[in-house]
């Protein structure tokens, strides 16, 4: 079946008739084609998603103080709740089991200065254990750390769009900055992979954020980073004991919804999973829906090429072909078209997923890819599928008798 | 040549021998009966021309004789081979050994070309490529079409064509050529070139069948099986017109 002689004759037919052999070849090419480009684009929109929620430390409670709703202990309803240093101290000092790290975070909005170049950007009073729940990747110098904090240095960290704004191509390290009227030194300069708006950022010690405002002692959100071997059971029983204990402190009724909000990322992180899980169900799906509809396009073709084709196969069959060898020479020939554009079709797709890179971020699809077997498969079911569609026509033509198909104009 | 008749039919082998062949269609409840008990035998290097009006079952004789089609009862020898109970499979084997076919529309393979469609039954042969592409032109040679091998069966006349066809049929050197209506699709002109030819083939030795209904072309032949209504009413011998005279 696989001589030299039956391939020449294959090659033979298949150039002979390049209308059909076109239009065969485009229908496998254009399923594979749209089912790899389709595919890389669900992968691109996972990794869009992933890059969303995934630039943050995963093992993270964000600790806001709110304001009471309702009595207790003698407490009025309406009582605004503040952090200060000591709640931070206390926090570390009874969850020595559960606790990595903790750190405050003071939000403010300050214009910062180099000389002539000013603009408004969001400062951060935090402890140097922000860079790990905020994942902050120092581009140079370095971050703050527990000296600054001690001394209360007034050093600061800023983004790497702020340097660009403000210092243009020059070096911001060792520089000078004004922040809401005082002078910083710039120690780092960031990066962060949540975007924009977080590289247009500044981080300072907290606590000379602290001094500046008149040495106070509060501080506006905490947040706790959890040994990540507690696990997912364990974070949910470590926010539950958090709550208490705070709430204890800052006498907040149990039940009062607004007086305390822990966001546990563990919790989020879950459903973000779910989320794109979901979200690969439906590629896969499309996915599958491709292939199908590529399934049918090749039954249809082959069914037509069966029928275009009875009559020369009469002919064949009155000159001693077998019913084996009309089978073969179709099948053959069906195989040997998909296969060709079946991986042409798969190698355009891959070429035009790899060409798309970040263009298409815009649309929330970030280096759309598919993974190599997964092409192949999908491109060999399609063959598969493709040989049995022709199987089906062919076995009828081939058993038609020869007198039949002469017959058929 | 021509008074060799008697003493050639009677030296050579029998090379088609049929028996009280009967064949009918089913045409819904009814049935046809087509081939009403038939018996004849054909000797080697006969040029027999079956005649016939249609609906006289003379296309279902040749397409049973060239194994297309089955009887429904009757025996059929073959160059001494009983043709009985064949499977796709053995009927092509079968076919591409014995037989050669020459069709009233010619059915060339029309993307092919004519040395190509020459070369087809041998390529069912499973003969060499080189080897059946020099016989595909000694054949189309023979047919005098041998320049226009490389032609695709559009560009041909329909004489050509049906040279090309008769070139085909011989390809495969076949015991028999089975011609359904050669002429039938010609002028009269290319008509007795064809059967010029089909003479020419004949004076080689070849076995060939001839069904028409042309009494001119069937008056070409040695012997003529007059059918009507799926019974032989006539088998007689017949003094050759040779087709050349015409041409």
């Amino acid at each position: 079946m696989f001589s030299r002689d039956n391939w020449k004759e294959i090659f033979e037919t298949i150039q002979k008739n390049k209308l059909r052999t076109f239009l065969s070849g485009f229908t496998v090419a254009l399923g594979i084609l749209i089912f790899v480009v389709l595919f890389g684009f669900g992968n691109g929109l996972i990794n869009t998603f992933d890059e969303f929620f995934g630039d943050d430390a995963t093992n993270v409670f964000f600790i806001f103080p709110g304001r009471t709703t309702m009595p207790y202990k003698g407490y009025k309803s309406n009582r605004q709740i503040e952090f200060d240093n000591s709640d931070l101290a206390d926090i570390e000092k009874n969850f020595p089991l559960f606790l990595e790290y903790s750190s405050p975070r003071i939000f403010r909005q300050d214009t910062v200065k180099y000389k002539n170049e000013s603009n408004s950007y969001q400062t951060i009073g935090v402890g140097p254990a922000h860079q790990f729940s905020e994942m902050t990747i120092i581009m140079k110098g370095r971050y703050l750390n527990k000296l600054d904090i001690k001394n209360k240095t007034k050093n600061a960290v800023i983004g790497r769009l702020v340097e660009q704004d403000l210092f243009g191509a020059k070096n911001a390290i060792g520089k000078y900055i004004d922040i809401a009227g005082s002078a910083f030194k710039v120690i780092g300069v960031f990066q962060d992979d949540g975007g924009d708006r977080e590289e247009r950022a500044v981080f300072l010690p907290y606590t000379t954020r602290q001094l500046i405002e008149k040495n106070t002692d509060k501080i506006g959100q905490i947040v706790v980073g959890f040994k990540p071997q507690i696990g997912y059971a364990g974070a949910m029983a470590f926010e539950k004991s958090l709550d208490k204990f705070i709430r204890e402190k800052k006498y907040i009724s149990p039940q009062d919804q607004n007086g305390l909000f822990i966001r546990n990322v563990a919790d989020q992180l879950k459903q973000n999973q779910q989320f794109a899980r979901v979200l690969q169900i439906i590629v896969g799906f499309v996915a599958f829906g491709t292939i199908i509809a590529g399934i049918i396009g090749i039954s249809n073709i082959m069914v037509f090429v069966v029928k275009e084709r009875t009559k020369e196969l009469g002919i064949r069959k009155a000159l001693g072909a077998t019913p084996k060898s009309v089978i073969g020479t179709i099948l053959l020939e069906s195989v040997f078209i998909t296969t060709i554009s079946g991986f042409v079709g798969m190698l355009l797709g891959i070429a035009i997923l790899s060409s798309m890179g970040e263009k298409l971020k815009d649309f929330f699809i970030t280096n759309p890819y598919i993974d190599m077997p997964m092409a192949i498969i999908a491109t060999v079911i399609l063959i598969i599928f493709g040989a049995i569609a022709g199987y089906v026509p062919a076995r009828r033509a081939a058993r038609i008798k020869p007198i039949v198909a002469l017959r058929d104009e | 040549m021509l008074d060799g008749i008697e003493s050639e039919s009677t030296n050579k082998t029998t090379m088609i021998e049929i028996n009280d062949l009967h064949k009918s269609y089913k045409m819904g409840s009814n049935s046809l009966h087509v081939l009403k008990g038939l018996n004849f035998s054909i000797k080697e290097g006969e040029l027999v021309a079956i005649m016939g009006s249609s609906g006289s079952g003379k296309s279902t004789l040749l397409n049973i004789l060239g194994m297309l089609d089955e009887a429904d009862t009757g025996d059929y020898t073959l160059d001494n081979v009983p043709i009985k109970n064949l499977n796709e499979t053995k009927a092509a084997k079968y076919r591409n050994k014995f037989l050669g076919f020459v069709f009233q529309s010619f059915n060339l393979i029309n993307y092919k070309s004519a040395m190509e469609n020459v070369a087809l039954p041998l390529y069912y042969q499973k003969v060499p490529r080189k080897e059946r592409e020099e016989k595909a032109l000694k054949y189309l040679g023979q047919v005098g079409l041998r320049e226009w091998a490389t032609h695709l069966p559009n560009e041909l006349s329909g004489g050509q064509k049906q040279r090309v066809a008769i070139a085909r049929a011989m390809a495969a050197e076949p015991k028999v050529l089975l011609a359904d209506e050669p002429t039938g699709a010609l002028d009269s002109k290319t008509s007795y070139e064809v059967m010029d030819l089909i003479q020419k083939i004949n004076d080689d030795g070849n076995t060939i069948l001839v069904v028409t209904h042309e009494e001119d072309i069937a008056h070409m032949c040695k012997r003529i099986v007059h059918l009507k209504d799926g019974v032989i009413v006539e088998d007689k011998k017949v003094k050759q017109v040779r087709a050349a005279q015409y041409v």
